[in-house]
């Protein structure tokens, strides 16, 4: 059910930002806090590749930036 | 152009007292606005200070004319503090989390942490009401706190305990600022606000802002009177009670009458920044009318926002009711003469167009029938000066043209303009489509492209707008004209087609094998550019005979070839193909209909098989062209046999009368039986179910049978020479089941997919008895719509019809937000050039639009290749 989640190395991360042209910040987020990330033990500032099964594509990559949750 | 900056955050404050005083101009006292000579009074609300509107005088403030003076603020000093309205809740908050002795908030350093979180910590929440226990004590100086109660709209009491009676205690917005004083910053920041830039103290006003009078300019009557701005009349109010306030204090007047006046300002200053809140009368103007104030400036649907930012009238638009020509094509929309002699285009007078535009002024601006040549209503000057055409300065005007003016000409055929019905729930409510202008009052379109509008001709009124420029016409005729619609990015078929009599007629033209003379050869195909008929089929008696699928050939492109099956087609275990007793197989090969039935899946709206292979093989404008034809065609072929439906096409003979009897009867014997099974215990139930739920499953089953049964009877005796049959199997209007309620039998009615239980005790209706659960006793309708309902069976079917109208008007409303929620969410986003979805800021949604980056509309009904129907139009077989 749960997507897979793995934290992405530094290399793979500086590809994938030269790869879209963009910072880290124009990443997709997901909270420190969601049971996802906890679950893989990842921390804030670290980028995560989730792996869903697509019903266009079969399988897709998507890529989340690890942020600070906000206090509401 | 200025290079886009980025946001780096924004703040939200309160002004200060010391920061209204320093943006204030001046202050002021008196109430009154003009004296008797109709100049401003110094010191009035309309003091020269803060800014002009009338022409001729000078702000004093900056020296700029009435139209160049942005205005300026002022202010009133309130002689007691008073209680923002907008501020009320966080008030009532603050009192109640902060010492009402020593201001702290009502947390030990422990419990702060539990809620708050610590510096590095990343979790926790900002203190809530809800995280302070009621009428504790606090933690920082022992004091016993007391429940604060708020009455709407500004009222705050404190209730005391005396000799153990509950007593309230009124607090005044002095001692409220007080208490608020007295709350430390540091204890702000777990309450979510930043003390730099709001205090809580501010919520509560001790001097007011005067808003420009360039924001609240008064307005001159006809008979010279001048009529305030209801925002001056709520100021000369609070001022006029500040001043009587300020009078009695200095006096000594007694308490009462200071309570009196503080509240009377507290009214006044309420309404004047909301005259809708709850709990307090609105003010009224002298004529009865509530006044607008500062909230009902910004909010609601002719609010600021809603009303004038978001949304804006247009010019250059006209609105009318709109009928249907399917003699029209469908990239054409009908203007009535009087819209098209009233809306102009502006062009540019060049060496190239002169002799042209100036024969267009000449005519001037009455063109007398659509097809006279246009005219134009204004022409331009190179100063911009506008010279209007009338009736007796056309030639004058006309030989002043030279070129570098603009003549303002009115809309002729061939005019790109857009055309619009809302809801605007996709991009196909808007098109672009091409002037033709008519006589009468209505817009006309082609009925074919009623379904992407949703539109239909009970009255419904569409919006036309004409684009200004070339620039503004190129984009439109090449992004979003009729043509380049014709496929939806919704499911990526096409949405434009065949409704209704189209299909109708297309079905009884080219079903079975029909043959038809050379007169009716010529009738049919006469709107057709074709010059020789076809090679005829054969000849009967010396006359030439022509088949109903040549007919239909002569509208397809020459290479087409393509196999399916009709909207006919019953899914048989084996295909009889080419023999099928339905005529349901199509095949056409090489651009000629060999065999099979055109109906709905062939040429429909939403289904349209045929339209979307011609616009793979042939593009939009190919398609366009077909959907043209076919209109023409099929209406053409409605016409010669004639269609129409009356009340004897629902009359079934004496025999399927008693056969539908007997299944009805048998049916309702069947439903007491089980109910006999049932009240004898001897029910066995369904696994998962009660007896009871399992007896009304097979009641329903029987009786739905029952119903279908009916529905087959009518249907034997009614062939294709009924309308209401051919509009359901060619899938134009109905089904099958319309056909079984009007002839046979109208069946369950229910209410949530139940029979109908509700209504008294234990029965549905008086005329029963109590706990019988027989099949007219619970909304089986046994007659049908033409044989008529007795009265319980009426009532049955009301509520069954009640819920379907309740069901439709809620789901509307609920799908209309959401549809709005996702618009404001979406309607920024766009797919960048490396197939990424991102936000105008670069920020990326999605990785890959769609995540397979296909674009719907170019998919094959969701798919990215249409491998089938490739394979079989070079196979030319089916596969
Ligand atoms: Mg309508
Ligand atoms: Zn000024
Ligand atoms: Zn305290
Ligand atoms: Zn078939």
């Amino acid at each position: 059910m749960v997507p897979d989640h793995t934290i992405m190395s530094e290399d793979e991360v500086r590809t994938l930002l030269a790869h879209y042209n963009i910072t880290t910040e124009q990443l997709p987020k997901i909270f420190h806090d969601d049971p996802a990330v906890k679950a893989i033990n990842a921390k804030v500032d670290d980028v995560i590749r989730v792996v869903r099964i697509s019903h266009t594509a079969g399988r897709a990559e998507s890529y989340r930036l690890v942020i600070r949750r906000p206090k509401k | 152009m200025p290079s886009p900056k980025r946001i780096g955050k924004i703040e939200f404050g309160l002004l200060s007292p010391k920061e209204i005083r320093e943006m204030s101009v001046r202050k002021i006292i008196w109430a009154d606005t003009y004296d008797d000579d109709g100049f401003p009074y110094p010191q009035g609300l309309m003091d020269l200070n803060l800014g002009v509107i009338d022409p001729g005088l000078r702000c004093k403030t900056c020296d700029q004319k009435a139209s160049e003076c942005p205005g300026h603020f002022g202010h009133i000093e309130l002689a007691k503090p008073v209680i923002h309205v907008g501020y009320t809740r966080l008030i009532r908050k603050l009192l109640r989390v902060s010492c009402r002795a020593c201001g702290r908030l009502l947390l030990s350093l422990d419990e702060l942490e539990k809620v708050f979180g610590t510096e590095d910590d990343l979790t926790g929440d900002q203190v809530s009401e809800k995280d302070i226990k009621k009428e504790r004590i606090c933690p920082h100086c022992g004091e016993q706190q007391l429940k604060i109660n708020f009455e709407k709209p500004t009222t705050f009491s404190e209730v005391l305990v005396e000799e153990g009676k509950k007593v309230e205690h009124k607090l005044t917005p002095a001692d409220i600022r007080a208490r608020l004083e007295k709350i430390p910053d540091e204890d702000l920041v777990p309450l979510g606000i930043n003390p730099k830039v709001a205090r809580p103290e501010w919520t509560v006003l001790t001097v007011l802002p005067v808003p420009p009078v360039t924001m609240r300019p008064s307005i001159i009557l006809e008979n010279g009177q001048r009529s305030e701005d209801d925002l001056t009349h709520k100021l000369v109010d609070i001022i006029r009670i500040n001043q009587r306030f300020k009078e009695n204090q200095d006096a000594g007047a007694p308490q009462l009458i200071i309570e009196d006046l503080w509240e009377l300002l507290q009214y006044h200053v309420t309404t004047y920044l909301d005259n809708e809140v709850a709990g307090c009368p609105p003010a009224r103007h002298r004529s009865g009318r509530p006044l607008k104030t500062l909230s009902q400036r910004l909010k609601g649907k002719d609010g600021r926002f809603r009303g004038s930012l978001s949304g804006k009238r247009v010019n250059f638009s006209a609105r009318t009711v709109i009928s249907p020509d399917p003699n029209i094509s469908v990239t054409e929309v009908g203007v009535p003469r009087a819209i098209a002699n009233e809306m102009t285009i502006p062009v540019h007078v060049t060496p190239y167009n002169i002799d042209e535009l100036k024969q267009m002024a000449r005519n001037g601006p009455s063109r007398q029938t659509v097809n006279a040549p246009c005219g134009a209503n204004y022409v331009i000057r190179p100063d911009n000066r506008r010279l209007r055409l009338a009736d007796g300065n056309l030639d004058t005007v006309t030989d002043m043209i030279e070129p570098g003016w603009t003549v303002e000409r009115q809309l002729r055929d061939g005019d790109v303009v857009l055309f619009n019905r809302q809801p605007s729930l996709h991009r196909m409510s808007i098109m672009a489509h091409r002037v033709k202008v008519v006589e009468g009052r209505t817009f006309r379109l082609n009925p074919a492209v009623c379904p992407p509008y949703n539109a239909d001709f009970d009255g419904d009124e569409m919006n036309l707008h004409i684009p200004q420029t070339e620039e503004a016409r190129a984009e439109a005729y090449i992004l979003i004209s009729v043509e380049e619609n014709i496929l939806s990015p919704r499911f990526g078929g096409p949405i434009i087609g065949g409704i209704h009599d189209h299909v109708s007629g297309i079905f009884m033209l080219t079903h079975g094998m029909r043959y038809f003379t050379k007169e009716e050869m010529l009738y049919l195909l006469r709107f057709t550019k074709i010059e020789h008929l076809p090679q005829k089929v054969k000849e009967e008696n010396g006359v030439e005979l022509w088949s109903n699928k040549q007919v239909f050939s002569q509208i397809l492109p020459s290479e087409l070839n393509m196999v399916f099956h009709a909207s006919s087609c019953q899914n048989c275990e084996t295909c009889k193909k080419e023999l099928c007793e339905r005529d349901a197989y199509v095949r056409i090969f090489d651009g000629k209909l060999e065999s099979g039935t055109i109906d709905k899946k062939a040429i429909g709206a939403f289904d349209g098989q045929i339209v979307n292979r011609i616009i793979r093989q042939y593009g939009m404008r190919r398609a366009a062209e077909f959907i043209d034809d076919l209109t023409k065609l099929s209406i053409r072929a409605i016409m010669l046999d004639g269609f129409s439906f009356g009340i004897d096409d629902e009359d079934l003979s004496k025999t399927e009368y008693g056969q539908i009897e007997d299944v009805l009867k048998n049916a309702t014997l069947d439903v007491e039986r089980r109910i006999k099974i049932y009240e004898d215990g001897q029910l066995e139930p369904m696994p998962g179910r009660t007896v009871e739920e399992t007896l009304e499953m097979q009641i329903m089953q029987v009786l739905g049978k029952a119903r279908d049964l009916t529905g087959q009877i009518a249907g034997r005796h009614l062939g294709l020479t009924n309308s209401a049959v051919v509009m359901a199997v060619s899938g134009a209007r109905g089904s099958m089941l319309n056909l079984t309620q009007m002839a046979g039998c109208i069946g369950q009615q229910s209410v949530r997919g139940e029979r109908i239980v509700r209504g008294y005790d234990d029965r549905t209706l008086p005329h029963f008895r109590k706990g019988d659960r027989g099949s007219d006793a619970h909304g089986f309708i046994k007659h049908s719509y033409k044989g008529g309902l007795n009265p319980t069976e009426f009532f049955f079917h009301a509520i069954g019809g009640r819920e379907g109208l309740v069901d439709t008007a809620v789901r509307t409303s609920q799908s209309g937000y959401l549809q709005r929620r996702m618009i404001n969410a979406l309607q920024d986003l766009k797919v960048a050039y490396d197939g990424t979805v991102r936000t105008t800021g670069g920020r990326i949604i999605q990785f890959q639009y769609g995540e397979d980056g296909t674009d719907p509309t170019k998919s094959a009904f969701g798919d990215p290749v249409d491998v089938k129907g490739i394979v079989e139009s070079i196979l030319k077989e089916e596969v």
